[in-house]
């Protein structure tokens, strides 16, 4: 990594437990990913990232805001990003995805909280993630119980806004989180001082539906039943870093990647061999550096090829209505996107099952492999109605919960590497 | 030309050779110990010694310590091979199949003479053959004698599933000076309680229920298993091999695939 000492430092960052995170990564990013064969070139930008991880995004944020720009940080795919863009601020999605955090946040919770809210207090408060000290303002929202309570404790560290989440989808749910959208871009407007016009959001609307359309090619290659031109650890690589990255450059990054599959599915050039079997990924987020399940499945005889999560098709898919004549038509439209998203937070939540039935058909699968996080107990409840219609559509299917720690590595390869050898 | 299967559990190794037929020649088990690596190396020495090197033959292995196992030309998950060896002994197609691992229970639902589905409860030990070994032990028995003294027994439970707690209810039985038949009886009855709620999650009404794994000596313990089940349970004594044995149907698989 470059020499970023002097902005951690500015950053109050705890300096001497930081270099024992910055020494493990590359250890774990090198023996996950750089060991994969016959990786697509274009990863080369991601791998950069990561090698910079905590250097090079925070130090453009903090020359955004040396220009007077602010920059917030979010912890939900419902959290509207085209307002953080349309008011000039940069975002950065927050989620820990590592063990390293979850001991600093259980100090501060209840140990049977899920891993990924423990893992992002104990990232804030252990003062050891760059994303965590350089935001301005942070966006919770009223999912989860767990996160709604974690938030009034990271509210005391760092000035949080919290947006009203709607838990059922009837048109009055709609019309609440358009209002929801309005009241936050009037909050965004006070933090910046910038006003919001109808010009900048659309625009704002467009970039982000461009990074959308980006990511959905990625994954538009992953549909290709003969070839797998992407592992699914790569892919689950592109859309972390998706979450905190420049939304055009993300686009720019995903479109050249999806430039590279689509040519190598003309020309065949797979990652796995021929027979290798393809599994959809359903549940809980996998943020970064969360790569303990695709490193599993993917040297267990299997490749993912679709992750039906919030670092995954929840992130990307449906698009907001371009070109909206007044503000109020473009929280609407924007109300209308988000509220497609089908997260357990919701019920009933058929769509989500729904959802998983369709990807199956899509992506040409041959079995579904759905995660939870340990003590989410929305995740945890709605699997019985997932099993359910798979099971109804003769679609194999294992559910599996974890955390963060590598302790259960080896029960968990037993069991993939079992449901593997189920498929034939 | 020899098949063999080898099944490095937790507790115990098991060791099955057969010939091309499935004829079996040779059959062992031996504890595991400390090391899987020591145990295989073990298990070499034997399956030389009496004639059947596995440099000359086909071995797949299987269990937990399947990995370090350096001589072996495949590995199988257990779940497959107690599947594959349970379709062999009992000689359904259509099963399920309840395996009482040392530190692991595995239930598997056969269709096909395969593995339909499946349920592996591994992050505590309540329901496994670990269990009664912590249980016969605070009994100052062997857990054999622990489920012979059990069916002396009645009326007791131990209401805790974390073994951890068990053993402090069962310490305060003692205390209490409740007879050790009916502490016995208390343990196998929480073993077959929990197994019998993870069956109760497969779809196993109907089917022959065959068990497998360490405990199927236990001629109460596949009673009280009937019971809790409201079925009649299988079992044999060649079934504490289920999974060499299912290996060996790989093995078989795969030297007629390399000749
Ligand atoms: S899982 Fe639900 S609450 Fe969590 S980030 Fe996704 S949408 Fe938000
Ligand atoms: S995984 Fe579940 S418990 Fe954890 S933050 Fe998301 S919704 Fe909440």
């Amino acid at each position: 990594m470059s020499d970023y000492l002097q902005m951690w430092k500015d950053l109050d960052m705890d300096i001497e437990t930081h270099d024992m995170l910055c020494q493990v990564l590359p250890t774990a990013f090198g023996d996950t990913f750089l060991s994969m064969e016959n990786r697509p070139e274009s990863m080369g930008f991601y791998d950069f990232v990561v090698s910079e991880i905590h250097g090079i995004r925070p130090s453009e944020m903090i020359a955004a805001q040396a220009e007077g720009k602010k920059v917030v940080g979010t912890f939900c795919v419902y959290v509207p990003d085209e307002v953080i863009n349309a008011a000039g601020a940069l975002f950065s999605g927050l989620c820990g995805g590592s063990q390293f955090w979850v001991p600093g946040g259980e100090k501060y919770l209840p140990k049977n909280t899920c891993p990924l809210v423990k893992a992002s207090l104990g990232a804030r408060f252990d003062r050891t993630c760059p994303f965590f000290r350089l935001v301005d303002m942070i966006v919770g929202e009223t999912t989860c119980d767990a996160k709604k309570k974690a938030y009034e404790i990271l509210g005391q560290d760092v000035p949080m806004y919290i947006m009203d989440m709607p838990q059922m989808k009837r048109d009055i749910d709609i019309q609440k989180w358009a209002d929801e959208i309005k009241a936050f871009a009037a909050k965004m407007e006070e933090l910046t001082g910038n006003t919001i016009t109808i010009d900048g959001l659309n625009d704002a609307i467009k970039t982000i539906n461009n990074k959308r359309k980006a990511l959905a090619r990625i994954y538009d290659a992953r549909k290709n039943a003969d070839n797998i031109p992407i592992s699914g650890l790569d892919a689950l690589l592109i859309m972390q870093i998706a979450f905190f990255d420049d939304p055009a450059r993300c686009a720019e990054m995903a479109n050249k990647v999806a430039d590279e599959l689509e040519q190598r599915n003309k020309d065949g050039v797979s990652v796995f061999p021929a027979g290798t079997k393809r599994i959809l990924l359903t549940g809980t987020p996998l943020a970064i550096p969360n790569w303990k399940l695709h490193h599993i499945i993917e040297t267990s005889g299997a490749a993912v090829v679709c992750e039906e999560m919030c670092t995954g098709t929840r992130y990307f898919e449906n698009l907001v209505d371009e070109d909206n004549a007044t503000l109020d038509d473009a929280y609407m439209a924007l109300s209308k996107r988000y509220m497609k998203n089908n997260c357990s937070c919701f019920t009933p939540n058929q769509g989500r099952i729904d959802d998983i039935l369709r990807m199956a058909k899509e992506y040409n699968v041959d079995g579904v492999i759905d995660t939870n996080l340990k003590f989410c107990c929305l995740y945890d409840t709605e699997r019985r109605s997932v099993e359910e219609a798979m099971n109804e559509a003769g679609i194999p299917f294992l559910g599996i919960e974890t955390d963060y720690t590598d302790s259960d590595a080896e029960q968990l390869r037993t069991r993939i590497e079992a449901f593997v050898e189920m498929l034939g | 030309m020899y098949y063999i299967g080898v099944d490095i559990g937790s507790t115990c190794a098991k060791t099955t050779v057969t010939d091309a037929d499935g004829k079996i020649y040779f059959q062992e088990v031996c504890p595991t110990g400390w090391s899987s690596v020591d145990t295989a190396e073990n298990i070499r020495k034997q399956l030389a010694d009496a004639g059947f090197d596995p440099k000359d033959n086909v071995v797949v292995a299987t269990g937990y310590g399947r990995v370090a196992i350096p001589y072996s030309d495949k590995t199988v998950t257990e779940i497959t091979c107690h599947c594959a060896g349970a379709v062999q002994l009992f000689g359904h197609q259509e099963m399920g199949v309840i395996d009482i691992g040392g530190q692991d229970t595995k239930i598997i639902e056969v269709e096909h003479g395969m593995v339909k589905n499946f349920i592996m409860n591994d992050k505590c030990s309540a329901g496994t053959g670990r269990f009664l070994e912590v249980m016969a032990n605070t009994l100052s028995v062997t857990p054999d004698q622990l489920t012979v003294l059990a069916e002396g027994g009645s009326d007791t439970s131990i209401s805790s599933l974390c073994t951890v707690f068990a053993e402090s209810e069962v310490i305060s039985l003692i205390g209490r000076g409740e007879k050790k038949e009916n502490i016995a009886f208390a343990v196998v009855d929480s073993i077959v309680r929990k197994v019998a709620s993870q069956a109760s999650r497969m779809h196993l009404a109907g089917k022959p229920v065959c068990l497998t794994g360490g405990l199927c000596d236990s001629e109460y313990i596949r009673k009280a298993l009937s019971n809790e089940l409201k079925m009649d349970v299988e079992t044999c004594p060649q079934a504490r091999y289920a999974g060499s044995i299912g290996a060996t149907v790989f093995a078989r698989k795969l030297g007629a695939k390399k000749s």
